[in-house]
């Protein structure tokens, strides 16, 4: 297995996010996934939004494609549609993919692309310095909700799932070596995958909502992350703040660029 | 010779992007471009191309420009207000510099407007509406056989030149049925993909710029490893806060067309050796105003006409060389008056130029189009 360290552009770092950002952590599962997979190198494409997380395709040695806002999903799916032989994974955030690119994301699952989807969830928008998302849970503060956000979340994966996605998990950047193993399955997965990272912001989100420095975040996540089979066995009230963590949710279904390799073939044609 | 057909505009321009190499189409329904998207979704497979209908005309531009980065020839094609939707993402293909192509059947605005009647009310959204300092290239057919053309064109330009290029279609030229005589095969002239002339171990940067001022960016998947952003890149293609860069990078994007300005304006002259009065059109417009022309003339009227089949860049030569030597231009349009402001622009105050503007869904005929020249007949002898 190659180090992970070789599919980063190193003239390209250090990063430009701030200290204690979860999103290097996530980051690194990714190139430890893309190692352990043993991946072509030049045969993967890393598509991004717009956000902190999105940066992040700058700094990975593959074809890189930094999009605009929300709309990583529908150039990916240009992307693989164009060349199938690719292996064509999505870097996106909590707003990124949620809120301006919510439309693409639910019709990306309901095609089943073959696309693998890192969505970075840090519950705000980082790189504007702080407002609220539709990953922001009720009632934390942001600079658009300085009393308190009254808009309700939506649940990423239950969205996905809903939407249509084959593969669904979620980790955090506090289990950083299983989060490496649910992207590895993701990636196998023919067809849309979703990995949800939790990762902590400790400067626009953690500060406002007195979580505490990132240490503190990750512990918390830490606590809060819970194995699906043992978050399945506790009550609303044990639930609380605890969250599910894991392989949420596995799916056989026909994949797009499979399926239309047979229209090309029912209309007679030859793929070129 | 192939044998004549009865084919409408859209299908002519469908046609002629398939034959310069189009092998992928992403879109979203609207009136009057849909015939773009349905004979796109039957012939590709055919081709080994690839189809695919998108959830919003954002991601219909969005999925084009990611398929031409993995090396295929790619179109979308829409109308007013699937084309303002469109128009972040044709800057992100203008500084990017990807390959693309948009077919816009222009119907009447603003918003969901008189759907779908006749209009040329996207002329100046098409130059400028997306964000920011960019060079467009626009082309407007004005029968069914150029459609095909254009179609070809358009294609040609945006891979040579590295830009989005807009077909500016109206809901005239792209529903009207022609007879038409395509050309042979063998006489459509492909412009091929541009491909790295050198590897990443001599050297190679995806922006360099070329003797032409165009960078030969790697398709996906060959090896090159590259990396593509809509910020402000220097030629390695990653992101720079430099003031010079900047400049220079805007500019370039601006001069890569500009130096070839002459040869990408393509226009037709009728009757223009004695002409005092000019009419200038384009598109469905200048149907009418052709034969609005001819009327006039039986009239004894000196009166010429210049067709424009390029909208952007817009011809400055050709208006300026026209305005030092009539009394009056006429700029007939199917909008509230918009190519007109260039025309002025370009006159230089050389000449009188009148705007014919007509917006009520109604397309121009050709008497109105020769009272307006009679009148400006009596209105210059004055």
């Amino acid at each position: 297995m190659r180090d992970y360290e070789e599919y980063f552009r190193n003239n390209r770092l250090p990063h430009i996010w701030c200290p204690g950002c979860g999103n290097g952590i996530v980051m690194k599962a990714l190139a430890k996934a893309i190692a352990k997979l043993d991946l072509d190198q030049d045969k993967t494409v890393i598509v991004s939004g717009i956000g902190c997380s999105s940066r992040a395709s700058g700094y990975m040695d593959f074809d890189t494609l930094h999009t605009a806002h929300g709309r990583a999903i529908p150039f990916a799916t240009g992307v693989k549609l164009a060349n199938p032989e690719l292996n064509v994974i999505v870097i996106t955030g909590d707003g990124d993919c949620t809120a301006i690119g919510g439309n693409h994301f639910i019709h990306g699952a309901r095609r089943n692309v073959d696309l693998t989807v890192i969505l970075f969830n840090n519950n705000i928008y980082g790189m504007t310095g702080g407002q609220a998302s539709p990953l922001t849970p009720v009632d934390k503060k942001a600079t658009t909700a300085p009393f308190g956000t009254v808009d309700r979340p939506f649940d990423p994966c239950e969205l996905a799932k809903a939407a249509g996605a084959t593969y669904i998990a979620r980790g955090t950047a506090f289990h950083a070596n299983p989060l490496v193993d649910l992207m590895v399955k993701g990636i196998q997965n023919k067809g849309f995958s979703l990995v949800e990272a939790i990762t902590q912001c400790p400067i626009a989100y953690g500060r406002k909502n007195k979580l505490g420095d990132a240490p503190n975040m990750l512990k918390l996540m830490g606590e809060n992350g819970v194995a699906i089979d043992a978050y399945n066995k506790l009550t609303d009230e044990q639930r609380g703040e605890k969250f599910p963590i894991g392989v949420l949710y596995q799916k056989e279904a026909p994949e797009y660029t499979a399926q239309y390799a047979k229209v090309i073939e029912r209309a007679g044609g030859t793929r070129k | 010779m192939k044998e004549a057909r009865l084919m409408q505009g859209n299908e002519a321009c469908t046609e002629g992007a398939i034959a310069a190499g189009v092998r992928f189409f992403g879109g979203y329904p609207i009136t009057p471009s849909t015939e773009v998207a349905e004979i796109m979704a039957e012939t590709l497979p055919k081709l080994g191309g690839t189809f695919i209908q998108m959830e919003d005309e954002i991601a219909g531009m969005a999925v084009v420009i990611g398929a031409s980065l993995a090396g295929k020839k790619a179109l979308t094609a829409t109308s007013g207000p699937g084309f303002s939707l469109k128009q972040e993402l044709i800057g992100y293909a203008c500084i990017a510099e990807i390959p693309v192509v948009i077919v816009n059947v222009q119907r009447v605005g603003p918003a969901t407007g008189q759907p779908t009647s006749p209009s040329q009310g996207d002329v100046m959204q098409a130059r400028w509406g997306t964000h920011g300092d960019h060079p467009m290239i626009a082309l407007s057919p004005w029968t069914v056989r150029e459609s095909f053309d254009i179609g070809v064109m358009a294609v040609n330009y945006a891979e040579r030149f590295r830009t989005p290029v807009i077909i500016l279609l109206d809901e005239v030229v792209g529903h009207m049925r022609e007879r038409v005589v395509l050309p042979e095969d063998e006489d459509i002239e492909i412009y091929p993909r541009r491909a790295p002339a050198s590897t990443i171990a001599e050297g190679y940067k995806p922006y360099t710029p070329m003797a032409d001022l165009v960078p030969n960016v790697a398709d996906f998947g060959t090896g090159n490893r590259i990396h593509v952003t809509g910020l402000v890149h220097d030629e390695t293609g990653f992101p720079t806060g430099s003031a010079q860069v900047t400049e220079d990078t805007i500019k370039r994007l601006h001069e890569k067309i500009t130096r070839v300005q002459d040869e990408i304006t393509h226009y037709d002259e009728f009757f223009m050796e004695d002409a005092e009065l000019v009419v200038f059109a384009y598109g469905g417009t200048a149907r009418t105003a052709y034969v609005g022309v001819e009327q006039a003339r039986k009239k004894g009227i000196k009166v010429g006409m210049i067709r424009m089949m390029t909208i952007w860049p817009f011809a400055d030569k050709v208006v300026e060389a026209v305005a030092k030597k009539v009394k009056a231009i006429l700029v007939p349009e199917m909008n509230y008056g918009q190519l007109v402001l260039e025309v002025e622009r370009a006159s230089h105050g050389l000449t009188k130029v009148v705007s014919l503007p007509k917006y009520n869904t109604m397309i121009f005929t050709p008497n109105e189009i020769c009272s307006a020249i009679e009148n400006l007949a009596v209105e210059v002898a004055k």
